[in-house]
């Protein structure tokens, strides 16, 4: 059976992480089975926990009110639900929705910030995990607004 | 010996005659002509390469080759102003004058024994689709094949039968995403780039060829160079204003380049200083 670390390890986001970090980060982590309809993360809850999908696919919305939810980003393998563990208030800001079984890594959010604290050369290993993802989805949330396919042609 | 006429001497701007075969609307702004000449075989023509079409009274667009037949052009267009407009409204019967084909094509020879990643955003699927019928046709030479689809919402998705048929192809990777859509769609949904991440390719041996808002195909190009993909084997198809389509009248230089002759297909190591010059 593969060891909780071996599969952190296969992450694309911890791709490049030290074998001693993989296993503090380790002690962090769990596995999870979401059914389709179960929500991850809601917004204004505590985001005590992060997730990374290994399995299934899940739906990152906002929901106006009275009005059907808007999905932003549909989630897949690879890929880390929720940002809003890293910075204080620490409540999510969507909804994260499982669009079918997904299978994710959570991540105990108070465990691994207090593990940055203490070690800072972890900490600073997690944040050049974390880091491309946040720009990446920050240009991804740039292209999406300027909605090029109204454009006059295209 | 004589010298060779001038290329406007030999007729390089008089329309041939061409007559719709079949119209077929798309979605509701776009429409597929096929195309046969009123005389004559059909021209040799390379996928990426585009015609000169003319209405006649209202003018002439330049749009890309979106398939073809032993017998006819395939032509998608999109209805965005006067001769768009009347290049769509045309029936079964009517007549049309084509110039060309022009430009540079799709490097499909080229990228032979690399994995292939096509990224089409809108309507960009159609200046790649006659590319990716020539892989599928070939599929033998090429290595992995991935066709990464980015469309605004759900139903502006260009050609889904195709698509359809091309995902249930086990050795082409298929993904579709929407810029927006609400809960009711159960497909992807971000900006096309994000899916880069999910196909399964080389980055050293991969030659990406990318269509579509040119927003969109630099934002991906910079994500392939983040991948390690060499910018001479990302290749755009690029659009400016044309009249000539020959490289005489300068309406669609970019550059030191002029896009009718030295393009529309163009290499990302070639142009990206240019991409980043505003109104260029
Ligand atoms: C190489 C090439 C291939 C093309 N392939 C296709 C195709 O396969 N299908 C398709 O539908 N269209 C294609 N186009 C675009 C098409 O040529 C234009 O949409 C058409 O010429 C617009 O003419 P119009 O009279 O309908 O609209 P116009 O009234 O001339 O223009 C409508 C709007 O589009 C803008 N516009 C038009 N053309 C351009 C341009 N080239 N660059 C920047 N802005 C522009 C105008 O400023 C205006 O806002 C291609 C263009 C090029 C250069
Ligand atoms: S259209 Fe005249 S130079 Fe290109």
């Amino acid at each position: 059976m593969e060891t909780l670390e071996r599969v952190i390890g296969t992450q694309r986001v911890f791709a490049e992480l030290a074998p001693e970090h993989l296993a503090v980060l380790t002690g962090c982590a769990r596995n999870h089975r979401f059914t389709a309809g179960q929500y991850l993360c809601r917004e204004g809850l505590p985001a005590n926990e992060f997730f990374i999908i290994r399995q299934g696919r899940a739906a990152l919305e906002i929901a106006p009110p009275a009005r059907h939810a808007v999905v932003l980003e549909t989630l897949g393998p690879g890929d880390v639900a929720g940002a809003s563990w890293l910075i204080p208030p620490y409540r999510w800001s969507a909804d994260i929705r499982a669009v079918e079984t997904t299978l994710a890594l959570g991540i105990d959010a108070a465990c691994l910030r207090s593990k940055c604290e203490t070690d800072h050369d972890f900490g600073y290993a997690m944040m050049k995990c974390f880091l491309p993802m946040l720009v990446q989805s920050l240009n991804a949330a740039r292209l999406q607004v300027l909605d090029v396919y109204a454009g006059p042609y295209y | 010996m004589s010298m060779p006429a001038p290329i406007t001497e030999r007729g390089a701007f008089v329309p041939t005659p061409y007559r719709v075969i079949a119209a077929r609307r798309e979605l509701g702004d776009t429409v597929t002509l096929n195309i046969a000449p009123q005389a004559g075989a059909l021209p040799a023509i390379l996928p990426g390469q585009f015609n000169m079409l003319y209405v006649p009274g209202v003018g002439e667009a330049a749009i890309s080759l979106s398939g073809a037949t032993e017998a006819a052009f395939i032509h998608t267009i999109r209805d965005v102003g006067a001769i768009s407009h009347a290049l769509t409204r045309l029936p079964p019967g009517a007549s049309l004058g084509l110039r060309g084909p022009f430009g540079t094509a799709w490097p499909v020879a080229e990228t032979q024994g690399r994995d292939v990643l096509i990224v089409a955003g809108g309507l960009g699927l159609a200046p790649l689709r006659p590319a990716i019928r020539h892989l599928l046709a070939h599929r033998e030479r090429y290595g992995k094949l991935s066709l990464l689809i980015g469309a605004r919402t759900p139903p502006d998705i260009l050609y889904p039968h195709e698509i359809a048929q091309w995902r249930a192809n086990l050795d082409l990777y298929v993904a579709v995403t929407m810029d927006r859509a609400d809960a009711m769609w159960h497909g992807h949904v971000g900006v096309v780039p994000l899916l880069l991440p999910r196909a399964d390719f080389d980055p050293a041996n991969t030659a990406a060829l990318i269509c579509g808002p040119e927003v969109m195909m630099r934002a991906t190009a910079q994500a392939l160079l983040g991948m390690a993909v060499p910018a001479e084997r990302i290749h755009l198809s690029l659009e400016r204003n044309m009249k000539c389509a020959i490289g005489l009248c300068g309406h669609c230089q970019f550059g030191a380049a002029f896009i009718c002759k030295d393009g529309p297909v163009m290499r990302y190591d070639r142009i990206a200083p240019a991409l980043a010059v505003r109104e260029l």
